[in-house]
């Protein structure tokens, strides 16, 4: 799990930078809902990219707060993995539900 | 007329309140020298534990003025600047009475981090050859002169959150061993030493390396533990 948090940190190192820089060059001047759908609606390339940050934000946020879950609440044991699994599941159900609804 | 130090000691087990005593100030007096003082000349029944006084038993370690030190090697003079010490047992350690607690749990966790050399050679074997300059020798003489003092388990914001963490000084140890070329269990070792209670439970805050007496660095340690356990799984080892 450490290992798999520490890659996906450094996915989303790259991942973070990439999304930010992108909204603050797209907005210059406004931007409405319809011309950001209009312009990347079909875009198969940031669809990749998306996807991959979805999955690295589901690997990387449910361990976190699996750990905090034990320093912070003193939740140990299986119940606590079960959350840290069905959030994990709710992140990539978001995730790829909105990217897939917005690129495709 | 000689200066007067204002000392609150703690006094009880984990209730209990600070009680104040006056003692004299004295040049290059430590906070042993003071402890002794109150426990020989002012309250005989003060229950506190040192034994060699010159930095290398690792017993007499106390939280003064807030911070985790070994008393016996804490001069007053670099922790006290206003007359006023505050002494009271270390933390993260359950509290037997005044300035004592019970070092179990601690050392308890040395057994679980399997921090006990394990030799494959007998009596009739020639010695071991360990070249000085060899990286892992190198490795293990950095993180080698821990005295078991429990500063750095005190120091350690991580042991307070989860209480089955093995604590700086346990890793700090099994580190060595990882780290020495004639052990044989370090495969079993890294086991106990990843996962929620391990290595992987370090925040890298430094506390421990902050404090050690022996300016030894656990950080560090845990930092090749680390590294080691995520070797040990690309090879499939683990």
């Amino acid at each position: 799990m450490w290992i798999a948090q520490r890659v996906s940190a450094g996915v989303l190192a790259l991942c973070v930078p990439v999304h930010l820089a992108t909204i603050v060059y797209a907005v210059r001047g406004g931007l409405s809902a319809a011309e950001i759908y209009a312009r990347i609606h079909g875009n198969h390339a940031w669809l990749a990219f998306y996807g991959v940050f979805v999955l690295a934000v589901a690997v990387h946020a449910p361990i976190g707060l699996r750990t905090i879950a034990i320093e912070w609440l003193g939740w140990r044991g299986r119940s606590r993995d079960v959350a840290a699994v069905l959030f994990a599941a709710a992140l990539v159900w978001m995730g790829l539900r909105a990217a897939l609804t917005v690129f495709l | 007329m000689s200066v007067k130090l204002e000392v609150k000691v703690w006094r009880g087990g984990a209730e209990g309140k600070y009680q104040s005593f006056e003692v004299p100030r004295h040049p290059s007096q430590t906070v042993l020298d003071v402890v002794i003082h109150i426990q020989r000349s002012l309250d005989p029944t003060l229950a506190y534990r040192y034994a060699c006084r010159v930095g290398m038993c690792g017993s007499c370690a106390m939280t003064v003025n807030g911070a985790p030190r070994w008393t016996c090697r804490t001069h007053v003079d670099r922790v006290c600047q206003k007359n006023e010490l505050v002494v009271a047992p270390l933390r993260n350690l359950p509290v037997i009475r005044d300035l004592v607690t019970d070092m179990h749990e601690f050392f308890d966790k040395w057994a679980r981090a399997k921090a006990q050399f394990q030799g494959e050679r007998t009596r009739s074997d020639d010695f071991a050859q360990v070249a000085p300059a060899s990286p892992m020798r190198q490795a293990a003489d950095a993180a080698i002169e821990c005295i078991g003092c429990g500063v750095c388990y005190a120091a350690c914001d991580v042991v307070s959150w989860n209480r089955d963490y093995l604590g700086p000084a346990a890793l700090n140890r099994a580190w060595t061993l990882v780290s020495d070329a004639r052990d044989v269990a370090k495969l079993e070792r890294l086991r106990a030493v990843a996962g929620d209670a391990g290595c992987h439970a370090c925040h890298t805050h430094m506390s421990c390396t902050e404090r050690c007496p022996k300016h030894l660095s656990p950080t560090a340690s845990i930092a090749g533990l680390k590294r080691e356990v995520a070797r040990a799984v690309v090879k499939g080892e683990l």
